[in-house]
C-alpha cells in the first residue's frame, strides 16, 4: 500500500511538480509525434485525460480481484478498450479530428503514462482518488503537448490553430518560417527547454 | 478463494475478455450508422472540394445532387459498364489488374458557367497509410480544373502538407495529353524536372516519400482512363 496521501496532492502534484513528461520523462514519443500542429495537440491531451481517468477507476474498481501474475495483461485490455471506444465515439460525433489524429488515438495505449499511472497508482488505491490522479497526470501531459504545440506551429507555420498568426508584412519583409520546429527532433530540444526553465523554478528537483 | 490459482486466472481472463468484447462490439454496432453517415458525407464533400466547391456541413447531401448530375462506371477500354459510382470502392480496385478494374466517373455540372466536369478518384500509399484523392478534368478530358487530396497518417507539417490548396492548386491548368501521348500529371522536387515530357508540379519538401506516392497514385490510377479520356477529347 502506498503511503496516504491527500486528495488534492494527488491532483494537483502532477501538474508541475511530478509532471508526468518533464519530471517523470513518460509519454516523450507521443509528444514529439502529434506537436507539429496546436488543434491535434489539444484533442490529444484531452483523449489520454479521458482514458487515463477512466481506466484509473476501473482499474481501481477490480484491483483486489485481478490476479497479480496477468495484471498488466488485465491493465492492457482495459486501456484498450477503452482506447477503441474513444476513437470510435471521435468518429461518430467529431469526424474530422478523429480523421486528423487517425492512428495517435489508437497509440494511447502505448503511452507510458497510463501503464505507469495504472500500476503505481490505480492498483493501490480506492477509485475516486484513482479518478483525481487520472485526471492530475493527464492534465499535466495536456499543458505539455500544448506548449510545445503552440512553439511549433507558431513558429514553424506561422499559424495558431490554423489562422494566420505572422501578418504577412514580415515575410514581405523577409521572415521565413522555421522549418526546423516542424521535424519531430524540434519537439525534444522544446521539451528540453521547458525542463530547463522549469527545474530553474524548483531549486528541489535539481540534482547534484 | 485462491486468487492466484490458475483456474482463477484462467476464468478471469476469459470472463475480462468477454466483457471488453462485447462492450466493444456494441458500441461499435451502436455506432456505425453515424459513422457510415459520417463518411459518406466526407466522401461527398471531397467530391465537391476537387471542383472547388465547398459544401456547408449540414447540407453536403443535397449540394451533391445539385451539382452532381451523373455518376456511372467505365472500364479500361472506356465503355460504360455501371451506375452506382459512388459504391465503387476505389481502395480495392486500384490493387487489381487495370483492364479488370471498375473506374468511376462523377459528372459536375456547374450550371452557372455551363460547363461540364469530369471527376476521377484516385488512391494510393503514402509514408505512413493510404492516401487518395480526386482530380477534375475539364471536358475535354485534358485540362486539370482541380484537385483534392487527402491522406490517413501522414506526418502533419510535411506529407500531411499534400492536403492544403497549396499543394493542391498547383494541378489547375495542367494537360493529360502532351500531343497525341497520354501523359498524366507528376510530381517532382522544385527545381527538378520529370523524365518524359508530361506537365509536373512541386514536391511538398520534407514529404519526399509522400509526394512520390502522390506521384505514383496519379499514375497508377489514371492511366486505366486513357480510352475514356480520349473519347471525350474527340467529342
Amino acid at each position: 500500500m502506498a503511503e496516504k496521501v491527500s486528495n488534492k496532492s494527488v491532483l494537483f502534484n502532477p501538474l508541475s511538480k511530478n509532471n508526468p513528461v518533464i519530471v517523470q520523462v513518460l509519454g516523450i514519443c507521443s509528444v514529439l509525434a502529434v506537436t507539429a500542429k496546436l488543434e491535434p495537440s489539444i484533442v490529444m491531451g484531452l483523449s489520454v485525460i479521458a482514458v487515463l481517468a477512466f481506466s484509473n477507476v476501473i482499474i481501481s474498481l477490480l484491483r483486489n480481484t485481478i490476479p497479480t501474475n496477468i495484471r498488466i495483461i488485465v491493465q492492457l485490455v482495459v486501456v484498450a478498450g477503452l482506447v477503441v471506444i474513444v476513437s470510435q465515439l471521435l468518429e461518430a460525433y467529431a469526424y474530422d479530428v478523429s480523421k486528423q489524429l487517425s492512428v495517435f488515438i489508437g497509440l494511447i495505449i502505448t503511452n507510458c503514462i497510463l501503464m505507469g499511472r495504472l500500476e503505481a497508482f490505480a492498483m493501490a488505491n480506492r477509485p475516486w482518488p484513482s479518478f483525481l490522479d487520472g485526471i492530475g497526470n493527464g492534465v499535466g501531459y495536456a499543458i505539455i503537448l500544448i506548449i510545445v504545440g503552440f512553439f511549433r506551429e507558431l513558429l514553424g507555420s506561422g499559424t495558431l490553430l490554423g489562422y494566420q498568426i505572422v501578418p504577412q508584412a514580415f515575410y514581405e519583409a523577409g521572415y521565413v518560417n522555421n522549418g526546423l520546429m516542424i521535424l519531430p527532433p524540434m519537439a525534444l530540444i522544446v521539451v528540453a527547454c521547458i525542463i530547463w526553465v522549469h527545474r530553474a523554478r524548483n531549486k528541489e528537483l535539481q540534482e547534484d | 478463494m485462491n486468487k492466484q490459482s490458475n483456474t482463477y486466472t484462467i476464468i478471469y481472463i476469459i470472463v475480462l475478455v468477454l466483457v471488453v468484447g462485447s462492450a466493444l462490439a456494441l458500441t461499435a454496432m451502436a455506432l456505425k450508422p453515424r459513422q457510415q453517415e459520417n463518411a459518406d458525407a466526407d466522401k461527398k464533400r471531397q467530391i465537391l472540394a476537387a471542383v472547388h466547391i465547398t459544401a456547408d456541413p449540414k447540407d453536403i447531401s443535397s449540394t451533391f445532387d445539385k451539382y452532381i448530375t451523373d455518376q456511372f462506371i467505365v472500364d479500361e477500354a472506356g465503355e460504360r459498364v455501371g451506375d452506382d459510382a459512388f459504391a465503387v470502392n476505389v481502395a480495392n480496385e486500384s490493387k487489381t489488374a487495370p483492364e479488370k478494374r471498375e473506374l468511376p466517373v462523377y459528372v459536375c455540372t456547374l450550371a452557372d458557367k455551363g460547363e461540364t466536369k469530369y471527376i476521377l478518384p484516385v488512391y494510393g500509399a503514402g509514408l505512413w497509410g493510404p492516401i487518395w484523392g480526386y482530380v477534375a478534368l475539364d471536358s475535354d478530358g485534358s485540362t486539370v480544373y482541380g484537385a483534392y487530396f487527402a491522406h490517413q497518417g501522414e506526418t502533419p507539417g510535411l506529407g500531411a502538407e499534400i492536403e492544403k490548396p497549396a499543394f493542391s492548386d498547383q494541378f489547375e491548368g495542367k494537360q493529360m495529353f502532351k500531343g497525341d501521348k497520354y501523359l498524366p500529371v507528376t510530381v517532382v522536387k522544385a527545381g527538378q524536372k520529370p523524365l518524359g515530357d508530361e506537365d509536373y508540379v512541386d514536391a511538398v519538401s520534407g514529404g519526399t516519400i509522400t509526394s512520390k506516392g502522390v506521384a505514383a497514385m496519379l499514375n497508377d490510377c489514371l492511366t486505366p482512363y486513357k480510352n475514356y479520356l480520349e473519347t471525350l477529347r474527340n467529342k
